[in-house]
This record gives C-alpha cells, structure tokens and sequence, in this order.
C-alpha cells in the first residue's frame, strides 16, 4: 500500500494533468515571471557597475541563491497562500476529517507544478553566476552551494506557512501575510548593503532574511562584510531556520485551535 | 450496548463583533452550542434536528475534531476528538450536504482509490464495501466520471460511499439529502435506513428535511439555541406537545345521542354530523373505529398521522424552552457578515 501523502501527491499531479493545454500555459507564464527577477537585476546594473559594493557577476550570485531557495519553498509550500480561502470558506472542514496531518496534506493537495519551471531557472541562474564569479572552490564552499539555498527554501517556507496562520484569527487578513514574504524575498535579491538603517536591520536582522543569500555569497566570493559583521555569518541560514520552522509550527498548532469553521 | 458518543456539558462560545455606529465595536460572547449532553449508543440512528444556527452542525464539527470545544467534554468511540483527531478520524465517516469531501478533478473510482491508500484499508475489504455500496446506490453508471461533473444526486451518493469505505464505526451525515430530487432523496434514505438495520454503524443525522426524520430516525435529538429542547422518540415527542393522530369517519346517518367516546375527544363535526373527527387521547385508532361501528354504520375513514413539521415549528416557537438562555433576539450583528443583519430573525 502506498504511503497516504504520496498517493494524494499522485493524485493531484493527475488532476492537474487532466488541464493539459492550461498547465503548459501555467508553466511558461509562472517561469517568464522569474526571467523578469534576472532581467531588473541586470539592466540596473547598465547604469551603474556596482551596486552596493557588488560587481554584476557577485550580485548574481546573490540572485541565484536567492532565487533557489525563494522558488524551492514556493514550490512545497507556495500554496498554503490557499489557506485563506479554505479558512474563509470552511473548506478546511474537508482537510481536518481525514487521518492525515493537515499542513502535509494541505500543502499535497496542492502542488503547484507550474512552479518547476521557476526552480529549474533558479538553479540556471546560481550555476551560471557561480561559474562567472570569481570562486576559488573549497570542499567547505561546495558544502555551502547546497546548503545555503536548501536552508533558505525552509526558512522561507516557514515564513510562508508562519505569515498564513493569521487568517485562523482574522480572516478577512488580505494580503498582509504575503506582503510579508515578498518583502523579505526582495531584500534577499540584492546586496543588503544597498538597503538603509531601520528596513535593513529589521528584515536583514531581525526576521533573519539577510542569511538567506546575502552572508553565504560573501563566504562564497571571499569578500569581507562591508557592514563589519563575522566571515561565520555564512553558516547561520540553518541556523535562523530551525527557530523560523518552530515559530510556524507553533503558529500553526495554535491556529488550527482557532479555526472557526465558517460557512454551514 | 456501549456507548459510542458521550457529550456533558459541550459548549461552544464564538465572539463576534457588535458594531455600534461607525467606529465603535465591542466584542461578544454568544454560545453556539451551550451544555448539550448527549449519549449515543452503539448502533443507534439518531436525529438531530433543530432550526438554522440552532447549533447543530457546531456541535457536529465538535464532535469530528473540526473545532476545537469552548467548555464541557466530548468523547466519540472513547477518544477526545481534537487531541486525537487523526486517530479519530479513522473511526468515523463525515458527510457534509453542502460541503464535497471528494477530489474535484478525479473520477469517483479514483477517488475511491485514494481513499484507500489515506485510510489504510486493506484491499479485500475496501472491494467488498464498494461493491456493497455500487449495488445499493446504483454507482456504476458514473462511476467514471470526474466528480466535477456529476449531479447532485449523484455526487452525494459517492460522498456517502466514500464516507463508508474504511468501515467506520459512526456515520455523521450534516444534510445528506438537502437540495436533491425526490429519487435521489430515496436512494440516500433506503441507504441510510439499511445501514441502520445492520446495527453495527451509529449514524447521527442533521436534517432540515422532517421526511428524513421520519422514515429514518427512532430517536430525535431537538436543538435550540445550543441547547437540546428534546431527546427521545418521535411519538414522545407528539405526546409532549399535544399532537395526536386523528381518525376522521364519514357515516351514513349522523350519531342520534351525544358522541362519547372515552380515549377520544371529538375535534370536529362537519356535514350535519355525517363526518366527525376523533383525536385519539389514550385509544387505539382500531378500538375506537370498532367502537364506532358498533354504534353507527360507517361509510368512509381515514387515520390522519400528526405533522411533524407542525410539532416542530411549535417547539421552535414555545417560549418556555431555554428560561435562562441568552437573548440574542435582534440585538447581535455580526461585523463581518454578508449584509450586517441580525444573525436571528
């Protein structure tokens, strides 16, 4: 017998596949998106050689770390952006009748494929800057090219899920949530230098976005902090991502408490 | 007999927000569900009926593991519905009239199939359920289809399927049969009823459809502002609020003397005393109809059954029904709702 989460995953990429022609549609749309992320990073840098301090080919590869570990999350959890409307409506009712975990299955029922292409260009993206880049390659650095995007996919993820959860309180909570997210993926896009004083403290710092790509890139490019911080801040993406996960776990529990299952 | 769903005391409590003038707001408690203590045995059909908001379907999504109680306690098949939802869950099968459990996308054997790798049902036993369900609710001709596509009728009756198919031990079926046609009305009935008449599974039924109360349920659970106003049969319930059934007789000459029967109260006399109605009062239809033969000859009769919907409209009504429950009459709006009107007529 197949394992209940794998057998709804499979169901549902059958689901999807019964739209062929949209799906494709989906796929190519979702992924030109992503292209535009690249294209706003390069022709900024067509009026001016450096931004924050960053040649074009580092500040790439802070984009492609960016970008993978940004599209990685959306990819498994982009779509508890969902919640709202299964909140708002009662359909999570349908969610919590089965004996199943509720985010999993949330999440599984739910896979927005048309996301790969946008995973697959972000891998693109980091392999073609790091090649660019002028690395000199450690074991210690390859361990990091891995590490850091899959610690930024759980960091992100856990925000995704952490900044749904309000709508269990507040259900007409808009897009507050994702505004959240969003911001702290456009932070991670670019150099932190080039943001200023309370923004970048808070996002960089405080919500723990700056260890997403920023600090492993340095490591990456051997270049020394212009803020003055330690050269070990590269390693803190795990780090700042096991709080992140508890925090959304903890949200999450605590939601579910609060579902007031509206409608009939 | 054990017993397999035991509520004391059950509360459920939602805040909602008054909204005075512009700008001012205050919040309010007002209880959904207020002290319902219920037990049901194993294999019991249990109807549970009350008016819109009357707190059925949160007392339902309680006992489910949906929501999460404000006060008192509930256990169904000896667990605690929330802490132990996903165990729960296996136990039991959850149908929701307005709401579909199925994938929308999927044909219904697909579904099916899904379903039995999330329950974990052995192969055997799940062919066997869908083959017994296939039968009795004549699934096969749209059995794939997406679901998406399927009428009402047809759906509900794969919802109920799909409710079955891991062999649960109760059945909470929230308005099975709302908004179906009349034959499919009757499928989803004679199924119910035959599920009844196994005696293995419990089925607790919501319904505003008093036909389904009718044909199905022995026992009737009445609910009004969250709390139970009634618990026991239909006919308990017709003794309590005065309903009896009637035998209307035409007779060939009108009665010479005063009608008297004891048992019986005369309810009306129409045509000159050629058609009298009896209600009957502690006599059986039969005796009094025996009783009036031997008096009179007898040209016509009819047994009239009591209107359910009346005796129920009536205990909706009755003032004297929650003394101390709280008088949300008119006063709460609710901020966020639709057309900010009051939540009760």
């Amino acid at each position: 017998m197949a394992n209940p989460y794998l057998a709804l995953l499979r169901a549902q990429t059958r689901a999807q596949a019964s739209y062929r022609t949209s799906f494709a549609v989906d796929v190519v749309s979702s992924t030109a998106a992503t292209v535009f992320d690249v294209v706003t990073v390069l022709v900024l840098f067509r009026v001016t050689t450096s931004l924050g301090g960053f040649s074009v080919r580092e500040a790439l590869v802070v984009v492609g770390l960016s970008a993978c570990a940004f599209h990685a999350a959306d990819l498994a959890v982009g779509e508890i952006e969902k919640l709202r409307h299964y909140v708002r409506t009662g359909l999570f009712d349908t969610v919590l009748v089965r004996p199943l975990r509720a985010l999993p299955q949330l999440l599984l029922s739910n896979v927005p494929l048309r996301v790969l292409g946008r995973v697959a260009l972000g891998v693109v993206v980091l392999v073609v800057a790091l090649v660019l880049a002028p690395i000199e390659w450690t074991p210690a650095k390859v361990v990091l090219t891995v590490v850091a995007p899959l610690a930024g996919a759980v960091f992100f993820g856990a925000m995704f899920v952490a900044t749904s959860t309000v709508t269990f309180w507040w259900i007409e909570s808009g897009e507050i949530a994702r505004s959240l997210t969003y911001a702290g993926r456009d932070l991670t896009t670019y150099p932190i230098t080039v943001y200023e004083g309370l923004f970048r403290r808070v996002f960089a710092f405080g919500l723990g976005f700056g260890f997403v790509a920023y600090y492993p890139a340095l490591a990456l490019l051997d270049r020394d902090d212009p803020l003055g911080l330690p050269g070990w801040l590269a390693w803190m993406s795990p780090a700042v991502a096991v709080p992140a996960v508890a925090v959304a776990a903890l949200c999450w529990r605590t939601g579910i408490r609060h579902y007031r299952s509206t409608g009939s | 007999m054990s017993t397999v769903i035991e509520a004391y005391g059950l509360r459920k409590d939602f805040t909602v927000r008054v909204r005075h003038g512009r700008l001012r707001r205050t919040k309010r408690t007002v209880a959904a569900v207020d002290g319902v203590d219920l037990t049901v045995e194993r294999g019991e059909l249990l109807g549970y009926i009350g008016p819109n908001g009357a707190g059925k379907s949160t007392t339902l999504k309680m006992m489910t593991g949906i929501l999460t109680p404000s006060g008192g306690s509930v256990r169904v098949c000896a667990m605690a519905p929330v802490p132990q939802r996903r165990r729960l869950a296996r136990h039991i099968g959850v149908v929701f009239g307005q709401r579909s459990l199925l994938w929308w996308d999927l044909p219904l054997r697909e579904s099916f199939d899904l379903l039995r790798h999330i329950y974990r049902v052995p192969a055997d036993e799940h062919a066997a359920r869908l083959r017994r369900c296939r039968g009795l609710l004549d699934l096969d001709e749209f059995l794939d289809t997406p679901v998406r596509q399927l009428s009402l009728g047809q759906r509900m009756r794969g919802e109920i399927t799909a409710a079955l198919l891991h062999g649960p031990e109760v059945l909470f079926l929230d308005e099975p049969t709302i908004g179906l046609d009349l034959l499919s009305k009757q499928a989803v009935r004679g199924f119910v009823a035959e599920l009844g008449a196994g005696g293995d599974t419990t089925v607790v039924l919501t319904t505003h459809d008093l036909n389904d109360i009718e044909r199905l349920t022995r026992r009737l659970v009445v609910i009004d502002h969250g709390r139970v106003v009634h618990d026991g049969t239909l006919e308990s319930l017709h003794q309590r609020y005065g309903s009896t059934r009637q035998v209307v007789v035409d007779l060939a000459e009108p009665l010479a003397g005063p009608v008297d029967m004891p048992g019986a109260t005369l309810a009306a006399s129409e045509a000159d005393g050629h058609r009298l109605t009896f209600a009957l009062d502690g006599v059986g239809a039969g005796e009094l109809v025996a009783r009036l033969a031997a008096v009179a000859s007898l040209r016509d009769l009819s047994i009239v059954e009591p209107d359910i919907e009346d005796v129920i409209a009536r205990l909706y009504r009755s003032p004297q029904r929650a003394p101390d429950s709280p008088p949300v009459t008119g006063e709460i709006v609710v901020a966020d709702g639709p057309d900010g009107g009051p939540t009760r007529p």
